[in-house]
């Protein structure tokens, strides 16, 4: 059956729709959607800290999306963004409170432990993936659920700070491995981090003989093997930046934001990461615009969280209402 | 060990074991028509929420393990029409659905935070091992798991529905040429296994938990797609399946209670390494047998 043509809408036109549903349901249950629409823009629009929380939010998603779009490039699904980024906020603040290095020397470390944790828990996906034994979406998928249970093994357990006995964190980390924020706000040295890595790759993927060698890949895994590229060595590695890439938000949650560990590090940006860079369709530099749009759905959350006592995860609703909407109506739903 | 905490584990593994095997047989049931559905998670949290908010208002357990199995259905729809009928991306539209299932059960559930769930009746069956108490609580939808797998399987096997289905998944153009309906089959099956997720987060929360909690599902509808690729896409075998993760789940529970001194963090982790460490196992033979045209869009006349 084809669909009628009046479904074709612009990517403009799906998030307008996306929005409308949302608000139908938001209506459905007894909420006001026009007020929280209004709420949300006067808040990210007019006031300093909502416009600043903006660009906080932004770092870890360009961060979880490049861990997406990464293993993309070679035709991997990496699903695990939010354990690989809790990984590296738990390799983080191990380097943080345990390194014996002082000053500069210890950010080093902080962030490349970070960048590790996260790679080494897309390393194993990513390795079963080659010796052919799992998909790589599921056992992503499955790390998932195992990376936060270690972060609250060690804040319960080893790296318990004593002076937190209601709810349970690490010891603070020492100022030499705080990563710097701007004056007054909480917008820190992760988005300029974010921003390089977005850089980095574009660089890569579209004028360096690897980004070829990659897209190659991704389009004929078999006829890229026959040209004699290391197919395999490229799976690994894409994965396990990937995972290094979602390892080093959570690296910036724990070092510029909380200044420890906590058990909530990330508000899902791992699953938002993804959307965002499946929005992208691959087209790197529109991680940034989908990030923004992010950013402001998560403030979206926010604001129903506060003003009409909805529970954050409600705003999972939006997001799938945009995806479905780019998937069912969109161009894109007939590529072909 | 003890025989008596053995007993308790087996005991458990039952009543843990029976959600999982709920929805792996409706993601069997998809997958052998074409369709790997991500978002079984999701449909589960949208079963479970619903399935306490009408058995918490209305007071009827078995009404809601009645609107788990069509909020189930409902929930599925989007995911459906996505795969089937516009070409998506499985895996993008199948976490879309996750994405759904997480935002639909926190707002559905939220009114019903720590309010008293009716569970659904039950009659304990003493274990013949040990001296204990352990007994497996056997609920209606525990009563109804053995013989609902025996269904699956007939369904499959036994029917020529199940013999189109398989077609479609195996190869759409062939079936399609050979006088097949792909689409009315393709939403049959995720109809079912719509239902069947459905009725798995009703079981989590009228059976096992008797309560709401956001993401109270954690991670089974994972789990029982991996089981799905363990059990080779095959009724019977998803149901050794589902005991043995269902185990995992219940020794982790029976440990604690048992006071042994290891951290509930690192046990909690067991049914998730458990189903990364079994999955190698599931063999080339067994990779063989997943049905040829699994997860591919579409893209033939009709």
């Amino acid at each position: 059956m084809r669909a009628p043509r009046w479904l074709d809408l612009p990517p403009a036109g799906a998030a307008v729709l996306a929005l409308a549903l949302f608000g139908a349901i938001l209506a459905a249950a007894g909420k006001h959607p026009l007020q929280a629409y209004y709420d949300t823009a006067t808040y990210v629009l007019a006031s300093r800290q909502g416009f600043t929380e903006l660009f906080v939010r932004m770092g870890p998603l360009v961060m979880t999306a490049l861990a997406v779009a990464i293993p993309a490039r070679v035709g991997l699904f990496n699903v695990g963004g939010e354990g690989q980024l809790y990984m590296g906020a738990l390799f983080a603040t191990g380097a943080a409170l345990y390194a014996p290095l002082n000053g500069p020397l210890l950010l080093a470390a902080t962030i490349l432990a970070g960048f590790a944790g996260g790679a080494l828990w897309a390393l194993v996906p990513a390795l079963m993936r080659i010796a052919g034994v799992a998909n790589e979406a599921i056992t992503t998928l499955l790390l998932n659920y195992v990376a936060p249970l270690a972060v609250a093994y060690q804040i319960f357990g080893p790296w318990r700070s004593p002076e937190s006995s209601s709810y349970p964190q690490s010891h603070r980390i020492a100022e030499a491995a705080r990563l710097p924020s701007l004056p007054t706000t909480r917008v820190h040295a992760g988005l300029a981090i974010a921003a390089a890595c977005l850089a980095l790759c574009v660089y890569v993927f579209n004028r360096t003989r690897w980004g070829l060698e990659m897209r190659a890949i991704g389009a004929n895994r078999l006829a890229a093997a026959h040209l004699g590229l290391p197919v395999r060595t490229y799976l690994v590695v894409a994965m396990a930046l990937g995972g290094g890439a979602a390892g080093l938000a959570g690296m910036a949650e724990v070092s510029a934001i909380q200044g420890r560990l906590v058990s909530e590090v990330s508000p899902g940006y791992g699953y938002m990461g993804f959307l965002v860079a499946w929005l992208a369709a691959g087209n790197v530099s529109r991680i940034v615009s989908m990030a923004l749009l992010f950013a402001v759905i998560s403030a979206v959350g926010d604001v129903l969280q506060i003003t009409q006592r909805v529970p954050y995860a409600v705003v999972n609703i939006l997001m799938a209402a945009i995806l479905f909407s780019v998937l069912c109506v969109g161009p894109g739903a007939r590529r072909r | 060990m003890t025989w008596t905490l053995v007993a308790a584990t087996l005991a458990a593994s039952v009543a843990a074991g029976t959600s999982l095997l709920y929805a792996a047989l409706g993601e069997t049931l998809g997958e052998r028509a074409g369709i790997i559905n991500l978002g079984v998670e999701g449909v589960m949290l949208v079963g479970a929420a619903c399935a306490c908010a009408v058995a918490s208002s209305t007071g009827s357990p078995y009404l809601g393990m009645l609107a788990g199995a069509v909020a189930g259905v409902v929930a599925s729809a989007p995911f459906a029409y996505a795969v089937v009928d516009r070409a998506a991306n499985q895996l993008a539209s199948g976490l879309s659905l996750l994405f759904l299932g997480f935002g639909a059960s926190a707002l559905i559930g939220n009114p019903f935070v720590g309010a008293l769930i009716p569970p659904l009746p039950s009659v304990s069956l003493r274990m013949p091992l040990g001296e204990g108490a352990a007994a497996v609580r056997v609920d209606f939808l525990v009563a109804a798991a053995l013989p609902l797998a025996g269904l699956v399987a007939w369904l499959l096997m036994g029917t020529r529905w199940g013999l189109r289905l398989r077609a479609v998944g195996e190869n759409p153009v062939a079936a399609f040429a050979a006088g097949c309906n792909r689409r009315r089959l393709q939403y049959e099956a995720l109809a079912i296994a719509g239902m069947l997720s459905g009725l798995a987060g009703a079981h989590v929360a009228l059976g096992v938990a008797y309560t709401w909690a956001e993401f109270m599902t954690g991670g089974r509808g994972f789990i029982a797609i991996a089981l799905v690729m363990f059990a080779r896409w095959n009724a019977w075998w998803a149901v050794a399946g589902a005991l043995l993760f269902g185990a995992a789940e219940a020794a982790q529970l029976q440990l604690q209670a048992g006071g042994v001194d290891v951290s509930p963090f690192l046990m909690n982790m067991a049914p998730y390494l458990l189903t990364l460490a079994l999955l190698p196992f599931t063999g080339k033979a067994g990779r063989l047998a997943a049905p040829a045209a699994l997860g591919r869009p579409y893209r033939g006349v009709e």
